[in-house]
């Protein structure tokens, strides 16, 4: 850490870190060739090999809890000493309702608790870490539960059927000297970038084609890794493993090599070509499978990116209580190994495709 | 007339300043930022003289900006509040007939100084309504009704042309791959990357037989040229002036089925040799053919039509490598609209600036060696319209 606090970077008055995490992806599978068979003859390259899809018994508030249960199992804590439960998501299945009050009842957490949803596209998810880090980092909390978990949309045909997933994961932020990595410093960087929407009642988004790229993608993450590395002094050489919101294979790819990683610091934490991109699940998934294998003393940077449009960075430093504690609950790998594969029928049937 | 001293007579036309932006998807510049840039870069090659008239060339602000009346708006954006000014409108033909207008009032003698802007600004909307766009160039009651689309139009006369002249598989990838070798040299180009021959064929279909790398990409750009008459030509110049020797416009059918012959651009071959006739020259003279190359099998047609080569014949031109920048006809210089990058309605004007920079000797890399004599070639709809100019080079003022 910088002993001159740079006003941007967000550090809180009382170390704070990971004290718990857990994953969940459903079992179904639809490989991108059976959308390319359904709509392009087969004839189309796909932007990753198949997707992770919710069954018809699963929604946003059941894979939470389901994420959550792994997160309270490695954090060894009493469930009603959480003050917040925060689950952001694109694919919430109320409108008006909160996702978070069924999640926090199913876990134990309530009643003594805040509980609320987060929107923010794909980065809904480490934007509820972001809230939870400030919340115990403050002291107003020991244990704040922040989930980004989706089962996400995409209108049938589109380019984004090919990678709209499901899944997700939990984490449960407390004291550093609990955590199995503690937080070193974050960042957030936002502007008003309109490239992917979807309006209230809208059952599928839209996006303004390759503006999802340049403008977007690839401009918030270069530029919130580099302002948090810069702040903390970092280089991309310090970590062992980087992980980026990851809507497509090649995405993540080129902006870790403009960032000036290596294709083997992003490997273990790039889950997309297995399970599709799981908007706001997608990086803090990718996060639970380096957290499955990271070694005390890894550090680990995360860098998230919402449609919007913002991105978050988080640096990590990974604690000896990572031995202990991961083998209480599923890996992420035993999730993405659990695999049924389904046809586009069956997808369609899943997913309510042939209802309005 | 071509002035056969090869000095400026009072009523000739020179192009005196050009200014062009790179071509591309600039998602965070406007219609007019753009505009401006080129204007003001043709400008400052003049000393910042500030012209009688602006013709605009232009097809789909209406459409994707919600803009119209660009003469106005681009004249007051550039300070130039007082002139004259107005917008062009003949699909992709609007830049080569916005240079037509201002020649013909320079010629007439009621405009002494001029300036042509061409500018497209296509990435305010997703591909589907640029698409939507690009087809209400052709006719709307009898061809677009039906959902076709400009790259499946073009697709049927390259089907038809392969069919009629039994052309080979792979006939047209010469096109594509000079283009590319020119624009990977051309700064302002799209697309800066020299292609073989495989990524040709492995190339995904877009429309059957056009592929990815037979259609130009239709992209974000402007283009501007500064023009005075010959008495008023300032002495202090930093560039030599170019010559304006022929202008020549005229139009077909709009929809392909009312072509007597589909297969061949009788616009482009009347105004090919109509401006060779004005310019008292023979094509053979020509050094080089910025033709517009919307899809490969145009540039065939163009160079057909011109008579660079007997109908049918025109990709041998491609394949024997003599439309290369050292071959015996050179055309898309700076990579055409493959390359560099269709910018609609500006194309024309992109096309007169890269034949005025040949002409000036200012092409670096990609310059065709001892140009004196460019054909300029810029085509609407499919080749309803085509517009046709030859620029000469002038050796002392």
């Amino acid at each position: 850490m910088t002993d001159e606090r740079d006003e941007r970077i967000m550090q809180p008055q009382n170390p704070v870190g990971f004290v718990g995490y857990g994953a969940y992806i459903p079992r179904y599978r639809l490989p991108a060739k059976e959308v390319a068979r359904i709509w392009k003859g087969g004839a189309a390259g796909t932007p990753i090999d198949e997707k992770a899809v919710a069954g018809l018994d699963e929604d946003v508030i059941t894979m939470s809890i389901e994420a959550a249960r792994n997160a309270l199992a490695r954090a060894a804590i009493n469930a009603a000493d959480i003050r917040a439960v925060w689950v952001g998501s694109e694919s919430h299945p109320y409108s008006v309702k909160p996702t978070s009050t069924v999640v926090a009842e199913a876990i134990g957490a309530t009643p003594h608790t805040l509980a609320a949803d987060w929107e923010f596209a794909c980065k809904a998810g480490t934007e509820a870490v972001q809230a939870a880090i400030g919340f115990t980092g403050s002291g107003m909390a020991k244990y704040a539960l922040a989930i980004g978990m989706d089962t996400a949309q995409g209108r049938p045909g589109d380019p984004l059927e090919y990678t709209a997933g499901a899944g997700g994961a939990a984490y449960i932020l407390g004291p550093a000297d609990e955590s199995l990595a503690a937080v070193e410093g974050s960042y957030s960087y936002t502007t008003d970038t309109p490239d992917f929407w979807r309006r209230a009642d809208e059952k599928y988004p839209s996006h303004g084609e390759r503006f999802t790229g340049e403008p977007a993608y690839f401009h918030h993450i270069t530029s919130s890794a580099q302002e948090l590395m810069d702040a903390l002094g970092a280089k991309p050489a310090d970590y062992r493993f980087v992980v980026f919101h990851q809507p497509n294979t090649k995405f993540p790819q080129r902006v870790g090599k403009i960032l000036g990683f290596t294709p083997e610091q992003l490997e273990v934490g790039l889950l997309v070509p297995r399970i599709g991109n799981v908007y706001a699940g997608s990086a803090l998934v990718g996060l639970t499978a380096v957290l499955d294998i990271a070694e005390p003393g890894d550090r680990v940077l995360l860098v998230s990116y919402g449609s919007g449009a913002g991105s978050d960075a988080m640096s990590m430093l990974v604690t000896d209580r990572i031995l202990e504690s991961r083998e209480v609950a599923p890996r992420t790998e035993d999730y993405i190994n659990r695999r049924t594969e389904i046809d586009y029928a069956t997808y369609s049937r899943f997913r309510g495709k042939l209802s309005k | 007339m071509m002035s056969k001293n090869n000095n400026k007579s009072m009523d000739d036309v020179f192009i005196i300043g050009v200014g062009m932006t790179p071509v591309g998807e600039h998602w965070d510049r406007s219609l007019r930022e753009l505009a401006l840039e080129a204007m003001t870069a043709a400008r400052d090659e003049t000393g910042a003289m500030r012209p009688e008239a602006l013709y605009v060339a232009n097809m789909l602000a209406p459409a994707l900006s919600r803009q119209s009346h660009l003469g106005a708006l681009l004249a007051d954006f550039s300070g130039m509040r007082g002139i004259e000014a107005v917008a062009i409108d003949a699909a992709g033909a609007s830049g080569g007939m916005a240079l037509r207008q201002a020649y013909l009032a320079l010629a007439s003698g009621m405009v002494n100084t001029a300036m042509v802007v061409g500018v497209e600004k296509t990435t305010e909307r997703v591909t589907a309504e640029v698409e939507a766009a690009l087809i209400t160039s052709s006719d709307a009651d009898y061809e677009s009704i039906h959902g076709v689309t400009q790259t499946a139009l073009a697709a049927m006369l390259m089907r038809r042309y392969i069919f009629e002249y039994n052309v080979p598989e792979h006939a047209f990838a010469g096109f594509s791959i000079t283009a590319h070798a020119n624009g990977a040299k051309n700064s302002n180009a799209m697309f800066r990357r020299p292609i073989k021959l495989d990524t040709y064929t492995r190339a995904a279909m877009v429309s059957d037989p056009i592929n990815m790398f037979d259609a130009a990409p239709v992209a974000d750009g402007a283009a501007a040229i500064f023009l005075a008459r010959g008495d008023i030509l300032p002495s202090n110049l930093p560039f030599p002036p170019v010559r304006i020797e022929a202008s020549a416009a005229a139009i077909s059918a709009v929809a392909v089925h009312d072509r007597p012959n589909p297969i061949s651009f009788s616009s482009a071959e009347i105004t090919a040799q109509g401006a060779l006739d004005r310019a008292e020259i023979n094509k053979d003279q020509i050094d080089f053919f910025e033709v517009h190359d919307r899809f490969s099998v145009f540039a065939a047609l163009a160079l057909e039509a011109a008579g660079f080569a007997a109908p049918g014949e025109g990709w041998k031109l491609a394949e024997s490598g003599a439309i290369a920048l050292d071959g015996q006809i050179p055309i898309c210089t700076f990579g055409g609209s493959k390359a560099r990058g269709d910018t609609g309605g500006a194309t024309g004007v992109y096309q007169a600036v890269e034949a005025a920079l040949q002409l000036q000797g200012r092409a670096g890399e990609i310059q065709v060696a001892n140009a004196r004599l460019g054909l300029i070639q810029s085509l609407g709809g499919t080749g309803a319209t085509a517009a046709t100019h030859i620029f000469s080079a002038v050796e002392t003022l």
